[in-house]
């Protein structure tokens, strides 16, 4: 029994059961399945995250997005104040996370790619963009660079989901997709 | 040695008081039983606090409920977690130690002095803490992010708390080293202090870890130090956070063969392959930070992938073997005892009236099934961008923490109550609806916290409806978010009932249970299956030359499962943006 020393003192030199090696070899084959899988998508999947990432200083990181967000602006978000800003197709996108907003809403082109750029100005943050389910972690000093192709038309959500405060409940933001050439 | 060490060894040895258990035979130190005693009260009264904060959390979730203000649920939601995954936890795993040493190898206890200074620094410590969290000042969430910065005390509270835990693990080393040299046993030490020890070597790793990130936070929180690298404390703090759950499952799986020893006379398929499970905890476990940091800026995809994947996924394939060897060795035992009709028969007639058998059972099987494979999908790279920090990372450590080793815990009690209080349960009847009750209850919340997640749902949000008079930019989830997250209150307070049945069984028996002598020892431990011999039984079933149909099932089963799911969720990922 397992709450006594094992019966055979030398149970190191005991032969292993044919299912028990069976066992450990499937579950061991099937380790490095799991394994591979995550290079085999690395090579041919279209979802990794970039590693493209530079330390930043969060003053510099508002000062490019504050600018980003001047030279592209095309509205405002009804009358929130919020700028919706619409990067060229293939160029930089910003989105700045801070205690407690998404700044600003973007308006990106379906089918075309965006270099988007995230960072926080004070604490961590989670960029968890909604309903496609897609989470990054965003540190302050730390800038994320992700190229993103959206693949459908729509209002996205994001939200906040790393806990930053007692606000942060109300830490959202939003991306626009639109058909090339339309909105605006 | 010299005569000084001679003499106080000697001494030492004077001094120890034993008692001989009626049920096993074993000698028992009374010093050993008393730190047993003390440690397993202190993790009942958290588990009570911390289940309690547990349950208002679930409710203010549940948005028809909505039950606490911001403010109170993130205090109360820090202070839930620090209670039962740090205090409850630890202070029953700190008696697992003194048990599977002391008492399992009949050995007086090293130093029980330094168990109290050890005990009283964890009571300190716990208590402090929670002390700053209850003060509302610091609702900084378990994990303590920085910059988020929390009082002081906070941060003081863990460091005590985790000397404590320390001072404990070398008491149960320096056990080991007694029992050897004073020859309380035979060849090797048993499997279930084998899976002890393994538990206690990983403790010791992931308090150093502790250790090496709080102390630099708390002078920080005092402003001795200007900075802390975000991303340095995070992988250094989950070299404790997460290392701190494989000392669970060390602590869990070794419970698992204790009771499965106790209640149906099961002895491990193989000593050899279940040990070298365990080793393969102590070499890769401690890779696990990774899982926190799959979408993190800053690291390199291969320091993920090899990380993440606890080196090729060795450490899984210790939980696979066990997954094996623990339904294997019960089958083969039930087989011996004459149950060997049909495949299932050992399973069917097993002593499902006992909790403490019934409670290790369903901690087997969930914490195989909703624990281990969302443990390994949620520690894919990739597929991690679907989950990080959704409602499904609680939904999976609710399956390792509460249906694995909470319930194995719980279902441990039912034998430390009546072994080392020697006291009988109370209430037998509802005791054998306790598992039960908790188990599907903490499946539940695994299950709808899992589901509300795959949808998106934020973990550690008070309001996921986002009223337009709150949110600037509101967003919505699927109405079917709502339906999980009402779901997961339902099955919240189904465990509630069952742990608020465990709490009041436990202290019930402790206070007012019959004494346990030697006349009802054996029977005190709960409904056991009968030998019974029929013909079958030089068929097959005899240990040695063992056949386990059951178990091949079973294991098929699992596999099958583990297989469908995982590339399932590869499936929904290649269907997100492209992304690089």
């Amino acid at each position: 029994m397992a709450i006594f020393p094992p019966q055979t003192r030398i149970w190191w030199n005991e032969p292993v059961a044919k299912a028990e090696l069976v066992w450990i070899s499937v579950a061991f084959l099937w380790g490095l399945i799991m394994f591979f899988m995550m290079i085999y998508w690395h090579i041919y999947g279209q979802q990794n995250l970039s590693t493209q990432v530079g330390r930043i200083d969060p003053a510099v990181f508002e000062q490019r997005t504050n600018e980003f967000a001047e030279k592209f602006k095309v509205r405002d978000e009804g009358d929130t104040g919020v700028p919706v800003v619409r990067p060229p197709p293939g160029g930089d996108a910003y989105m700045l996370a801070r205690t407690f907003d998404w700044w600003p809403v973007l308006e990106l082109e379906k089918g075309k790619p965006y270099k988007l750029h995230i960072s926080s100005v004070d604490l961590q943050h989670g960029f968890s963009l909604l309903p496609i389910n897609m989470n990054i972690q965003v540190h302050p000093g730390l800038e994320h660079i992700i190229t993103i192709t959206p693949t459908e038309a729509g209002t996205y959500g994001v939200v906040c989901n790393e806990y930053c405060g007692l606000g942060h409940h109300q830490m959202t933001g939003r991306i626009y997709v639109v058909e090339p050439g339309q909105g605006g | 040695m010299s005569t000084a060490a001679t003499e106080s060894d000697y001494i030492g040895r004077l001094a120890t008081k034993f008692r001989t258990c009626p049920a096993t035979g074993l000698k028992v130190d009374l010093a050993a039983e008393r730190l047993i005693k003390a440690n397993a009260v202190a993790a009942v009264v958290f588990l009570m606090i911390g289940g309690t904060f547990g349950l208002l959390v679930a409710l203010t979730r549940w948005p028809a409920v909505h039950l606490l203000s911001s403010d109170m649920f993130y205090l109360v939601l820090t202070a839930h977690g620090l209670d039962v995954l740090l205090l409850w936890i630890i202070f029953f795993e700190m008696a697992i130690l003194y048990f599977a040493s002391a008492v399992i190898l009949s050995s007086r206890i090293a130093a029980p002095r330094w168990g109290w200074v050890g005990f009283a620094l964890m009571v300190v410590g716990g208590l402090m803490t929670n002390v700053a969290v209850l003060q509302g000042d610091s609702s900084v969430m378990f994990t303590s992010y920085v910059p988020l910065k929390a009082q002081p005390h906070f941060y003081l509270g863990l460091i005590l708390f985790a000397v404590g835990a320390l001072i404990g693990c070398f008491i149960f080393l320096g056990t080991l080293v007694i029992a050897k040299e004073e020859k309380t046993y035979e060849g090797s030490i048993p499997l279930v202090t084998f899976g002890a020890l393994t538990a206690c070597i990983i403790a010791v790793f992931t308090i150093a870890s502790g250790a090496i990130i709080l102390i630099p936070t708390f002078l920080w929180s005092v402003g001795y130090i200007a900075n802390i690298d975000t991303l340095t404390y995070k992988l250094v703090w989950w070299a404790m956070g997460h290392s701190s759950q494989q000392i669970n499952v060390s602590a869990h799986v070794a419970i698992w063969y204790l009771i499965a020893a106790v209640t149906v006379g099961a002895k491990p398929l193989s000593e050899k392959v279940s040990r070298t499970a365990f080793l393969l905890y102590i070499f890769f476990l401690q890779l696990a930070s990774a899982h926190h940091l799959l979408v993190e800026p800053g690291l390199s995809s291969e320091w993920k992938i090899v990380n993440t994947s606890y080196m090729m996924y060795l450490a899984v394939l210790g939980s696979m073997i066990h997954g094996m060897t623990v339904p294997g060795s019960i089958e083969a035992a039930q087989r011996k005892s004459g149950y060997t009709r049909g495949v299932f028969e050992w399973l069917r007639k097993a002593p499902w009236g006992n909790p403490a058998f019934a409670g290790m059972f369903l901690s087997l099987v969930m914490f195989g099934f909703l624990g281990g494979i969302s443990g390994v999908i949620l520690g894919t790279e990739q597929l991690n961008i679907m989950m990080h920090n959704t409602l499904y990372v609680p939904g999976h450590f609710h399956a390792t923490v509460v249906t694995g080793t909470t319930l194995a815990f719980m279902a441990a009690t039912y034998l430390i109550v009546p072994l080392i209080f020697q006291r009988q349960i109370i209430w037998p009847k509802l005791a054998r609806l306790q598992p039960y009750l908790f188990g599907l209850g903490a499946a539940g919340i695994s299950v709808f916290m899992m589901g509300a997640g795959t949808l998106g749902v934020a973990r550690r949000h008070w309001d996921i409806t986002f009223p337009a008079s709150d949110v600037i930019l509101p967003y919505g989830y699927p109405p079917i978010a709502s339906l999980m997250m009402g779901l997961n209150g339902l099955s919240a307070i189904l465990a509630a009932i069952g742990g608020a049945l465990y709490i009041a069984i436990t202290v019930g028996s402790i206070l007012f249970g019959k004494k346990v002598d030697a006349t009802n020892a054996v029977a005190s431990l709960g409904p056991m299956p009968k030998k019974i011999v029929h013909e079958a039984v030089t068929k097959y079933g005899d240990a040695g030359t063992w056949h386990l149909p059951g178990t091949y099932v079973l294991v098929g089963l699992f596999f099958t499962t583990f297989i469908l799911y995982y590339f399932v969720n590869w499936k929904y990922l290649s269907e997100l943006w492209p992304m690089q």
